[in-house]
């Protein structure tokens, strides 16, 4: 049976975040657990933000991606509690999101750092710290719009909940 | 055992009036309003999308809509699951009549220019983040759990709102005057935010609901904060509306549903 979770969590390896799909659903913590429920294989995640449309998607790829490898009784569950934070993105998850062009988020959300935004964050092109925010939100809910007054490009910043 | 006469089996243990168990009825009463708070606000601010001032904002203000309603759905999803009566959360925002919706008449103020849906959205934002801060320690672990996801995003939301009040409040004397009036315009239905009927205090007693006098605290220290440094000053208010949570709402909130609620109308259960 561990065998086969361990099979499970590899096969997920291939659900991505819709929006950035370079991130998977364990670098962004929220795969939560994976495990057998009366006969059905149970896959339970945590919701980053609450009307995200991207997690429908994720659960819709989760269910397909397991049929396609044979486990037809799937069950994809949502939990909420403890909420979901930027704390629980992997180191490998920040390094592909900076690689992509968004700065991943400064600090811990439990060290209350969301209150704190920085004020100017390093361009992830040309690694100026010259850079301004834009507005609060980006493309997505989770990100914040910056510009980088150097190289003139915008950039996105995941932001620290 | 023997009766004595006029004495007859289903004695009572006592002879007061009996009243009814209403715990439940509360709990899917106290639900249900937070969840028509966050679908009205959200489906308001909604018609913002492809609206708004400027490409940035226009965005910002769309996430907070999404934000309100994916709340919305947490909210009314457990509603329906405690009144036990088989109502999903379609149900509940598609299949009510306006009287049978508890928001707050605030909620389904048409969305006016951007001073005001700024200076709305900042006063409900304000009041959410407190409401949700306290209502994560609730003894209902649900409601304990939607709170703290929720509270995360009223801190964002605070933060944007709070933000563009200082702007506009301190920007040009035209966004000065717009943000004056709309605040005048608002201030007399936030007072129905604090205004706790039987069901906040019997929920409050039993540590499942916030205690409203303290949140009315928290809010106005924070208001006068925001309007000092927004150069406004509180206005004076020399009435209140209010009625939404007795379902005696304005004439624009026909409107609203009519719009929100079409589709399912005409084509009942219909899925994407
Ligand atoms: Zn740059």
């Amino acid at each position: 049976m561990n065998a086969t979770i361990k099979n499970v969590r590899d096969i997920l390896e291939q659900v991505v975040d819709p929006e950035i799909p370079v991130l998977t659903i364990a670098d962004l913590g929220i795969l939560q657990d994976v495990g057998w429920n009366e006969g059905r294989l149970q896959v339970v995640i945590t919701p980053t933000y609450s009307g995200c449309p991207a997690m429908h998607a994720i659960e819709h790829d989760i269910a397909a991606v397991l049929r396609e490898n044979g486990y037809e009784n799937v069950e994809v569950k949502t939990q909420l509690s403890p909420a979901w934070t930027t704390d629980w993105l992997s180191e490998s998850g920040r390094e592909k999101l900076l690689q992509y062009g968004i700065v991943p988020p400064l600090g811990s959300a439990d060290k209350q750092s969301l209150r704190i935004v920085a004020a100017s964050l390093e361009c992830p092109r040309c690694r100026s710290d010259n850079t301004e925010k834009i507005s609060e939100f980006g493309s997505t809910p989770c990100k914040a719009l910056y510009k980088c007054n150097d190289c003139l490009e915008p950039f996105d910043y995941f932001k620290c909940i | 055992m023997e009766l004595n006469d006029g004495e007859t089996l289903d004695a009572k243990v006592c002879d007061c009036p009996m009243t009814p168990d209403t715990s439940r009825q509360d709990l899917f009463q106290y639900v249900l309003r937070l969840g028509d708070n966050a679908l009205i606000n959200g489906q308001r601010l909604s018609e913002w999308c492809g609206h708004g001032p400027f490409l940035e904002e226009d965005v910002g203000v769309a996430n907070t809509a999404l934000d309100l309603i994916g709340r919305a759905r947490m909210l009314l999803t457990y509603a329906g699951e405690v009144e036990g009566a088989g109502r999903t959360e379609d149900d509940l925002a598609y299949f009510r009549h306006e009287r049978d919706f508890r928001n707050f008449l605030i909620m389904e103020l048409p969305v006016g220019d951007f001073a005001f849906t700024t200076a709305r959205q900042f006063f409900i934002d304000a009041y959410d983040y407190f409401y949700y801060q306290a209502l994560q320690y609730s003894v209902d672990s649900t409601l304990a759990a939607i709170a703290a996801k929720t509270l995360k995003e009223c801190e964002y939301h605070l933060r944007h709102t709070g933000e563009w009040m200082v702007r506009l409040g301190d920007g040009t004397a035209e966004s000065h005057e717009k943000i004056r009036k709309a605040v005048a315009d608002l201030m007399p239905f936030t007072f129905e935010l604090f205004d706790a009927d039987e069901i906040d205090r019997r929920m409050c007693e039993r540590h499942i609901g916030v205690d409203l006098d303290a949140i009315e605290k928290s809010w106005n220290e924070k208001v006068a904060d925001a309007l000092a440094e927004a150069t406004l000053e509180r206005p004076e208010v020399t009435f209140t509306r209010s009625g939404g949570r007795q379902g005696l709402h304005s004439e624009h909130m026909g409107y609203l549903l009519a719009e929100m609620q079409s589709v399912q109308r005409t084509w009942p259960g219909l899925q994407w």
